[in-house]
Order: C-alpha cells, then structure tokens, then sequence
C-alpha cells in the first residue's frame, strides 16, 4: 500500500491528539520521577494511577463511539467485553501469585482453596502463560461479540431493541460472576495481585510503565479507528447509520460491516479493561453493572460521538469530574450531577464538546474551504 | 417446474400480497421488456409502491411468480442485497440520500464495486472511478456541488442525486418511485428530460401521479387499482378509459 492512506487518516486534529497523548505519556512519568515529591510541580502516585485509569477509560470510550458515532450501533453493554478483558487479564496476575497467597497453594488461587475446589478447572488453564492471557483479553470479548452480533444484526435487530439486548447481556454476565460456583472469585472477583511478567505490581515504576503502556494502546486504537473511518468502509458505516435500508438497497450486506466493527470494538474494549485491571489492582462483578455502560456512552456524548478525539476528551472529563465530585461533600449528589450532564449535552450540546467546536469551525471555515474545493476539485478525497 | 421462458426482463404474474387480510396485490401480472420504460400510475393503495417492494425483495409475494432476465431469476427466493447485485435499482418515494455524506461521496458508495467488507476497507480511490463521479454529475447537473452536504440540497437536487445513485450501480433495471413528487414545473420537465435521457440504454419503471410528467415522458402507461392491472396502453387509451377516469382521473 501506498503512503496515501495514513495522509487520509492523519488530519490535524488526528496529529493534535497523537502529539498531546505522547506528551502526556512523557510528561505524566517525568514530573512524577524525577521531580522530587517537595515540589509543587510534582506529580503523586496516585494521579499516575488515576491517569492511567482515564486513559484505559478512553479507549473503553473509542471503541464505543467506533460502533455508535459511525454505525449508529448504541451498545448499552460494552462494559461486558471490557470486563471479560479485565477477567482475562486478571486470571494471569492470579495465577503469577503463586505460592504468595494466603493458603500458599503454587497451583490454585485462594478462593478455589478456600471453596475446597481439588483442582484448576479446566477453563483457568493455560492462564499462567502471559502470551494465552493477551489471546484470551482480544479473543474472549471478539468471540462473544461475534456470536452475538451475528445472531442480533442477521435478525435486524436495531435501535433501542439492540440496546436493551446488550444491556440483558451485561446483567446476565453479572449474575454469573457473583456466583462462586462461576469459578471466578464470586462477587470478591480477582485481587492481590503481586506482580506482571515477573515485575512487582506496586512500585512507582510499575505504575508509570503501565500508564504509558495504556497510552500507546489508546494510540493504536486510535490509529484503527481512524484508518477504518477514513476508508470507503467507514463511508458505508456512517451510511448504514443514517439509512439502513438504503444501504441495503445499495447491495451493501449491511450485517457483514456491523458484526465486523462490533467485534473489533469488543477486542478494543476487552484491551482496554486487561490494562485497567492492574492498574486498579482487583477485577470484580460490578464492572458488568448495566450502570458502568451507560456511564460509558455518557462519556461519548458528553466529548462529541463519531468525532473518536472527543470520546476519548469525554472520558476525561466526566471521569475527572467524577473523581473530584466524589470525593467531596457533593459525593452523595455524584449521579444526579451526571443524569444533569447528560440531559444538558443532549439538550444544550447535542454535537458534544468536538462535534460542538467541529461544526462551529465548519460553518464559519465553510467560504474558505468551498473556494479551495472549487480551486482543487479533488480536494475533498 | 422448468426454467420459465420469457422474453421479457421483468416478467410478474398473478402476484398476491396480503396485509392483515387486505389485498395490497391482488393476482397483479405484468411484464417489462429489456430496454422499455413504462410509466405506473393509480389512486393511492393501489399497490404501487407494494409491487416496488415485491420485485426488490423487501416484500415476499404469498402467491405467483417474479423473474428477472428472461426468466433466469426467481426473485421471490432473493433477499434485497442479492436482487441489489443482479441490477435492479430503486429509487424511494421521500428522497434518500445519505445526508452527512457529500455529493461526491453518496455517488462513489453507490458507484457498482465489490461491496464486501475487506474490498471497502482495502479501498483506494482510482482514476477511472473518478472519471465516472465526474460523468454521472454531468447527467444530474450537479457538479458545481459535489462538495456539498448531501442534507443541505433542495428537494429537486436530492431526487436528481439519488437517480445518479442509480445510475451509478449500473442497473439493468430502474424502479423510480414518484420522481417529480415536490419538485417544481420547471424541475418536472428536466426530470422526464433526465429519465428519456436514461432510458437509451436502461430499462425504466417509473411509479408516478402527476399526469402531465406521465404524459411529458411518452411512454406505455399501466394503471393498478386494487391491486390488479385496470387498463394498460398509451397515455391517451387510458386516460379515455371509463373505469380509469371513474376510479382514478375523475371525473
């Protein structure tokens, strides 16, 4: 392939992002290692954390507004395949523990001995290898997605139906984790991690290897969800999510382009949650709560959906919001205030913060640019 | 059964389609030779617009027969995007078009090419590709606005763009649902233009109500009333029909 595509793919505000992310992936480590704690311009611990957290966040975001902001696909469950992520991801760090446990057990994690489970089951195999774990974390969430998908998008399932399907999806998974004959740690989940690839899990060091680690695999989904929507492929999403039927008349196989891109979103957010997991440092049910999805797509609203770059802003800064709200007195208002927000960016700032500033610079850019397109007719390609 | 032998590209007979025991179609035949266009009128319910969705797929028929191509092809066994790739296109009733789309970018989705998954993804804009955007808004008189919105055209403009849609799936097969529906006298005259201008080297259904762009195209007219075919012939047979003028023209 030629150098075309990535000129295609990378406009200024696609540039912008990957300059501030590296930024940030650079200045975050720097203020807080070599910055002596004294000083005002240090960074803590915590924050890198906490940073990292967001950032996995928005790639959990990108993924979301891959499916929805271009395919119109509003999936009310994507927590689920960011969750099977974090599971995956989590079972490794349980089996590196080893002999570290309370029960001293090298084979079986403490909550299997302490079950009186004899042995591994079967499905926990395999997960003392790193390389099978980073299979499962994209393979686990794709083949859920995929065998869902193609029952839901085959059935012409759409709409709001498709979004109460993915929301039963997120809640049954929930159930079935809480159980402790799951096999999964019930509703404790998987905790006590002691390290990653043979790295303790709790030095600085660590904390800021795995906040970098999230930004370049939010770059790099950044760069698919850029390369795809820049492809005539992603010309057909945005058609099938403003006409459907039109779509289909064009002889476009409508369900073919859905279940492709909502697999590659659930890969994307199973990623996500397997770099989330040990920077938090425990995976538990909870995150298959119906209410963490939602709060998700909050996010990609609030930044501006089909825009990827306001996603990720989105997650940010609801996320940002959320942990300054909650640990104040307004903590026990923290849902209210984000119910308000939603209902503000739907009423007040439909486009979202991008989509708001995109549509401002196209209308006031619109002279300039027609008189450049009439200059350089192919301009627009 | 045999392979039916027909020499008709669209070949319909004794099509039934009921909704909740009404007869949208009630045993409608008719048959569209390769290179013809004919013009459907009749009242509202007539079945116009089901028959439209009977011959793409959208609507099975509970009884009768629809082929395609001389008989080669049952479409009542074919769903929409299969009847898409043989060659029939259509144009809706209400203008759709892709309204966050360009010009330009609604006729390069529409434009015939491999509609898989990998083939778009792969994709990469070619010279002769461009050629032929550049041809079909010469047809449609809408090159001056090939960067342009789709969603901020007039309602004219939008019809003509969706006809270059058409045109650009190269389809052996046109179904045009009310073209000039909302457009203005002079826009009337350019669309019939425009369909002549098609009908040299496609064949053409147009599915319309207003008698003058009917009788402006020149062509065979069939009118449907309740479901069946009530008179067919020229525009002057049919409008001097008395069961035409009774239920459809008034008297």
């Amino acid at each position: 392939m030629s150098a075309f595509p990535f000129i295609r793919m990378l406009d200024r505000g696609a540039v912008l992002f990957l300059l501030l992310l590296g930024g940030f992936a650079v200045a975050i480590p720097a203020f807080n290692l070599l910055v002596p704690s004294g000083s005002a311009l240090h960074v803590s611990t915590y924050l890198v954390a906490l940073f990292g957290k967001y950032i996995c966040y928005g790639l959990l975001a990108l993924s979301i507004d891959l499916i929805w902001g271009y395919a119109g696909i509003l999936s009310l469950g994507h927590g689920a395949f960011f969750a099977l992520g974090g599971y995956a991801m989590g079972m490794y760090l349980m089996r590196q523990i080893g002999t570290r446990g309370v029960y001293a057990n090298p084979i079986l994690p403490d909550f299997m001995v302490f079950l009186n489970w004899p042995e591994l089951p079967l499905y926990w195999y395999g997960f003392n290898s790193f390389a099978y774990a980073a299979l499962m974390i994209v393979l686990v969430p794709g083949l859920l997605a995929f065998v869902f998908g193609w029952f839901a998008f085959r059935s012409r399932v759409t709409g709001v139906y498709l979004s109460i399907i993915t929301q039963a999806m997120t809640y049954a998974l929930m159930l079935g984790f809480f159980r402790n004959n799951f096999g999964f740690g019930g509703n404790n989940g998987l905790t006590d991690f002691k390290e990653i690839l043979g790295f303790n899990m709790q030095t600085e060091a660590m904390r800021n290897a795995l906040l970098v680690i999230s930004c370049l695999a939010l770059a790099a989904g950044f760069l698919i969800c850029r390369a795809i929507v820049t492809s005539k492929f992603g010309k057909v999403l945005v058609a099938i999510r403003d006409s459907e039927a039109r779509t289909r008349f064009l002889g476009y196989r409508v369900e073919a382009y859905k279940l492709f891109v909502f697999t590659l979103s659930a890969c994307m957010a199973g990623v996500a949650g397997a770099l989330y997991v040990p920077q938090v440092g425990i995976i538990n049910p909870s995150e298959f709560a119906p209410g963490n999805s939602i709060e998700a797509v909050i996010w990609v609203a609030v930044g501006g959906r089909g825009t990827l770059t306001g996603a990720v802003l989105g997650a940010f800064v609801v996320n940002y919001a959320k942990t300054f709200f909650t640990s104040g007195i307004l903590a026990p208002y923290w849902l209210f205030m984000l119910g308000g927000l939603f209902i503000a960016v739907t009423l007040l700032l439909p486009r979202g913060i991008i989509g708001s500033y995109e549509h401002w610079r196209g209308q006031h850019g619109e002279k300039h640019d027609a008189a450049m397109r009439v200059a350089s007719p192919h301009a627009a390609e | 059964m045999d392979k039916h032998t027909t020499s008709a590209l669209l070949y319909l007979d004794g099509i039934t389609v009921s909704f909740d025991g009404f007869k949208a179609l009630n045993e409608l035949s008719f048959v569209i030779e390769p290179g013809e266009m004919r013009a459907i009128i009749g009242p509202n319910g007539a079945g116009k617009t089901t028959m439209m969705d009977v011959v793409t797929g959208k609507t099975r028929p509970e009884a009768g027969e629809v082929y395609f191509e001389e008989g080669a092809y049952d479409l009542a066994k074919l769903d929409e995007t299969q009847i898409a790739e043989l060659g029939i296109g259509r144009k809706f009733q209400k203008p759709t078009v892709f309204d966050m789309h360009t010009v330009e970018d609604n006729l390069l989705l529409a434009l015939k090419s491999d509609r898989g998954v990998r083939a778009t993804l792969l994709w990469q804009s070619s010279v002769p590709q461009e050629k032929r955007i550049d041809e079909l808004l010469e047809v449609i008189r809408l090159k001056a606005l090939r960067a342009r919105v789709a969603g901020s055209l007039s309602h004219g403009q939008k019809q003509w763009l969706e006809i270059g849609m058409l045109l650009a799936q190269e389809p052996k097969l046109l179904l045009v649902d009310e073209p000039v529906a909302g457009m203005t006298d002079a826009e009337t005259l350019q669309t019939a233009e425009l369909l002549r201008e098609i009908n040299r080297d496609k064949t053409v259904i147009v599915v319309e109500h207003d008698m003058a762009f009917v009788r402006e195209l020149g062509v065979k007219v069939t009118c449907l009333h309740e479901g069946a075919v009530l008179a067919e012939g020229s525009i002057d047979q049919v409008s001097a029909n008395e069961r035409v003028v009774e239920v459809y023209l008034g008297r």
